[in-house]
């Protein structure tokens, strides 16, 4: 139970900001953050990348069978979605019905509800992707 | 000393709102309840899907705002959360907020209570906050993801959704605090119980004694401090429990449809509680030109309201394009039957 609050609480900028990496020698944008450039295998610091959240669906599968503490949630889709600045990133869909998902569908990252640990433990908050709002 | 008005100005650097896209019609409700017989408060109103609550909705709204702002949200001293439906009984709504826009760790942080009106009460801290220099700005949201209990009046207009302001000072501002005034007595008009799922109301009694009676002062004493009356106002919103309430109570205080027609939100959102009158004046923001003057007034049971005088500056000119518009939530929506509706707000008990 401890070990797993501080893993929540270890990944927070990562879940709500959506912070990961630039490379600092061939400026390759990393999420999550890793010790080692996968493009030019730099291993010096990497210093903070702030995504924009903005993406599209590279591909997806839906859910009906969902792990504890998803259940409410289900079915729903889990999408690899391929972010504006270039890395793919796993992440669950929502405010979209699972027959209207399509590869290339525009998409934005928006702060949900991941999971809850039953009705006395935490409420995990983190990024999910949603079509994008249409501001017209 | 009736008027609130801080000795340095202070006012709106940018706003933000959210509305969910799930929309349950009135006569959905009224199908399941009355075999669709008797009329309905509202068309329709706006309901969570299953991974939304007061926080979610807060933040979307505060990041909206930010947007709109253009600050360092390093710059930001005080994140306050009004609702009455926070996530957690313990465990702040305000901090994970602050966490998730960047606010973090060297600023003020703590959620409101008050009814409906407990968003507008961390703006007329906010307004004190910044004026006497305990920070360059503060964010004050309203939020609630409210709950009637099944077949109850409420049902019908219990909605989600969210406003978020961040005040600064006067120069930096879109729009600025004239006044503000705030009149609170103790009436039983409406109240939860801890542990209590859904709340208990005082049926009639939350009409004249409790809502007319609260903004007819806070608002009526507002304008008669600063001299003025409807007519010098561009527009006026007020707490919207329903459509009919506000639309009498903004008549009774010499209003016209005019002036409030485009804050008044509840037909087709519902009553949003915390959220509704700050949600309202978003709506107005949104399309408001320099110059323009509104008269603001929330109510929340227990009972008291703020009211505001605002005025729009030439600031606000390229702010409004900088973040979805209320109207743009409105737009996105999606129909949902009582049954999907009990699903996402977990009226069914499965163990
Ligand atoms: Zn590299």
């Amino acid at each position: 139970m401890t070990i797993e609050i501080a893993r929540h609480w270890r990944l927070k900028s990562q879940r709500y900001q959506l912070v990961g990496e630039v490379c600092p020698k061939c400026s390759n944008k990393m999420f999550p953050p890793r010790d080692v450039c996968p493009e030019c295998a730099d291993d010096s610091a990497q210093p903070d990348f702030k995504f924009s959240g903005r993406g599209e669906v590279y591909s997806h599968t839906t859910v009906h069978n969902p792990p504890d503490g998803y259940q409410e949630m289900a079915p729903y889709t889990v999408a690899l979605v391929k972010l504006e600045e270039g890395p793919l990133i796993t992440a669950q869909l929502t405010d979209v019905a699972n027959d209207a998902v399509k590869i290339g569908l525009p998409v934005e990252m928006v702060t949900r509800k991941l999971s809850t640990q039953g009705d006395e433990g935490l409420i995990v908050y983190g990024y999910k992707f949603r079509p994008q709002l249409a501001t017209a | 000393m009736r008027l609130m008005k801080p000795s340095v100005g202070t006012g709106i650097v940018g706003y933000g709102s959210y509305i969910p896209q799930y929309r349950l019609p009135a006569r959905e409700i009224a199908r399941v309840w009355t075999d669709g017989q008797g009329g309905v408060p509202i068309t329709e109103k706006a309901v969570p899907g299953p991974d939304e609550d007061t926080m979610t909705i807060g933040l979307e709204a505060a990041r909206n705002a930010l947007a709109r702002a253009q600050i360092n949200p390093q710059d930001i001293g005080a994140v306050w959360v009004g609702s009455e439906s926070h996530p957690y009984a313990v465990k702040p709504t305000s901090t994970i907020i602050a966490e998730a826009i960047g606010a973090t760790p060297h600023t003020e942080a703590a959620d409101w209570q008050f009814a409906c009106k407990a968003g507008t009460e961390t703006i007329q801290a906010g307004i004190g906050f910044v004026a006497g220099g305990m920070a360059r700005y503060a964010l004050g949201i309203g939020a609630d993801t409210a709950q009637g209990r099944p077949g109850d009046a409420l049902e019908y207009t219990a909605a989600a959704g969210g406003a978020a302001y961040i005040i600064g000072a006067a120069e930096e501002s879109l729009a600025l605090f004239e006044a503000s005034c705030s009149y609170v007595t103790d009436t039983p008009d409406f109240w939860r119980r801890p542990t209590m799922h859904y709340p208990s109301h005082g049926g009639r009694f939350t009409g004249e004694p409790a809502y007319f009676h609260h903004i007819a002062a806070a608002a009526g004493e507002l304008m008669s401090q600063l001299g003025c009356s409807a007519k010098d106002f561009d527009y006026v919103v007020l707490h919207q429990p329903n459509k009919k309430f506000p639309e009498r109570m903004a008549a009774i205080l010499g209003f016209e449809k005019e002036q409030w027609e485009t804050g008044l939100l509840s037909p087709t959102v519902g009553n949003t509680y915390a959220g509704a009158s700050m949600l309202g004046l978003t709506a107005i923001l949104d399309i408001a030109k320099p110059g323009d003057k509104i008269l603001c007034c929330s109510f929340g049971s227990g009972a008291g309201s703020d009211s505001f005088s605002i005025q729009v500056t030439e600031n606000i000119a390229g702010k409004q394009q900088l973040a979805p518009t209320t109207q743009n939530y409105i737009n996105r929506r999606t129909e949902i039957d009582y049954a999907t509706y009990v699903r996402y707000r977990k009226k069914l008990q499965m163990q």
